[in-house]
């Protein structure tokens, strides 16, 4: 631990300095939960919030870490600095994983303003969100412009993942219809710009209609919801001053063929968009607030927890208590007071000792 | 699985370097490599030196294992290392060869820094012992 202390503010000064081997090492340190990993991150916090964060996702193969490739080209041809962090799947059996979305990166070689990085999911439960959101400090920090998250967009860890993001992409690739079903899963609330990827195949026309009918759909919910039907919103709203529905964020759904570097530019183009409406609208704040917000509570619930698996194990640990509940001696709800109860009592204690009741 | 609890994983850098399109071996050795439970990056064929270096520090591997058939070996491994003591990264990554490495050249190798060189037929396992036991330490 002492090691840690006095490395973290040499790591720190040189994150901050561009150091890019320092910067590699806080995103190992982070993905490890390496011990003083928490110092680095809190002496990191403050030199964040400069950076525009990207979100992509969409399902293996539809070309997603071929379109960050272009997209990290583009922003570099325009004098921006990028950092790409790809999240990749790992075993649940032996927690080992092949990161391979690095071989695509090849517009970008020899860059090293562009910083690529590889993250395994680790079966962290929860745990993926924690890390990627303090990675991306970590570019942040280190002075990156854009910030670029690419996940498969297979379950609830991975779209918590892209939720870190200001903006969130949604890939979909012509004539498979199992995208549409995807969609359907709940990927299509979170997706802010919807790309059509691989423009050039057959039913890519198809599968751009089908997106309109379904974000129609889903404008069509949220407007039923806020009590009004689209259509007539601009008209009522100015008998309706607070209605907020003129703030809302149309999804765009942008063409693309990424191998080629088509469509990259109007990719670019919706997401400035997209940027500057949750600017004007305050909603970057908002979102903002809210992921800070989870960020808080997902930490003091997994701090919560090592606090109780330490009691657990003082009380000879979880093995000993499932056996007693097997027996019928005791009940899950017992154990639980049983462990709970002391922790509560700390607390209570504490609160009267700083607030006495007068 | 908690942010409370450390969880070290070796992490490697796979490199096919040069013009070299044989990556059999190097597709054998990052599934084993995945399986003995490390994480594993990919790097494609065809990779300049520089690619390899800057995908080793920004990816900050423990290791880096460079599968190499071609017979320029010589000049490319010592340009790899080379660019790994430009970043600070030499020190604390494990630097492996796997394929066809004459005998003659395995002493200037290691004297480069090499740690290791795994030629064809090395059992699968032998190679894993070995990244485990001398994985830097950080």
């Amino acid at each position: 631990m002492s090691e840690a202390e006095t490395e973290a503010p040499d790591l720190v000064a040189d994150v901050l300095d561009g150091d890019h081997r320092a910067l590699a090492r806080t995103i190992s340190k982070i993905e490890d939960r390496a011990p003083g990993y928490r110092d680095i991150v809190s002496a990191l916090h403050a030199h964040t919030g400069d950076a525009e964060v990207i979100g992509v996702t969409g399902s293996p193969g539809a070309g997603k870490s071929t379109l960050v490739d272009k997209l990290a080209k583009t922003y570099r041809d325009r004098g921006l600095t990028v950092g790409v962090i790809a999240v990749d799947p790992s075993s649940p059996y032996t927690g080992g994983a092949v990161l391979g979305d690095r071989i695509r990166m090849a517009s970008n070689v020899g860059d090293m303003d562009v910083f690529f990085r590889s993250m395994s999911a680790r079966g962290q439960l929860g745990g993926l969100s924690t890390a990627t959101a303090d990675a991306i400090k970590a570019l942040d920090a280190f002075g990156k412009d854009r910030i670029v998250v690419e996940t498969v967009g297979a379950g609830q860890n991975e779209v918590d993942v892209v939720r870190t993001a200001d903006t969130v992409v949604v890939l979909v690739q012509p004539g498979s219809g199992d995208d549409v079903q995807m969609l359907k899963a709940g990927i299509l609330e979170i997706g802010d710009v919807f790309v059509v990827n691989k423009a050039d195949m057959d039913g890519a026309s198809t599968t751009v209609s089908d997106l309109q009918e379904m974000l129609h759909m889903r404008e069509g919910a949220t407007a039923a919801g806020a009590g009004h039907h689209g259509a007539g919103a601009a008209v009522e709203s100015d008998a309706n001053a607070d209605d907020k529905s003129t703030d809302e964020w149309d999804p765009q759904i942008v063409e693309t063929v990424a191998t080629e570097g088509e469509g990259v530019r109007d990719l670019i183009g919706a997401l400035d968009a997209h940027y500057d409406h949750l600017r004007s609208t305050g909603e970057l704040d908002r979102r903002a607030r809210t992921r800070t917000a989870e960020e808080i509570r997902q930490l003091l619930r997994a701090d919560a927890a090592d606090l109780l698996e330490g009691e657990i194990d003082r009380r000879g640990g979880m093995a000993t208590l499932v056996d007693e509940v097997r027996a019928r001696e005791t009940d899950p709800y017992t154990v639980a007071d049983r462990i709970l109860t002391p922790l509560a009592d700390c607390v209570r204690e504490r609160r009267e000792r700083d607030d006495p009741v007068e | 699985m908690s942010a409370g609890q450390e969880q070290r994983t070796i992490r490697c850098l796979v490199a096919k370097v040069g013009l070299d399109g044989h990556d059999r071996g190097a597709h054998v050795i990052a599934r084993a490599f995945r399986d003995a439970g490390f994480e594993v990056i990919y790097s494609g064929l065809h990779r300049a030196p520089e690619e390899i270096v800057q995908a080793a520090v920004q990816e900050d591997v423990d290791v880096l294992g460079i599968s190499i058939l071609s017979g320029a070996h010589n000049t490319l491994v010592p340009k790899v290392i080379e660019g790994l003591k430009e970043y600070g990264a030499f020190e604390d990554t494990l630097v492996i060869i796997g394929g066809i490495i004459p005998d003659e050249d395995r002493a200037d190798l290691m004297a480069a820094g090499v740690a290791e060189v795994f030629g064809p037929g090395t059992p699968m396992q032998e190679t894993i012992d070995f990244v485990r036991d001398n994985v830097p330490q950080r």
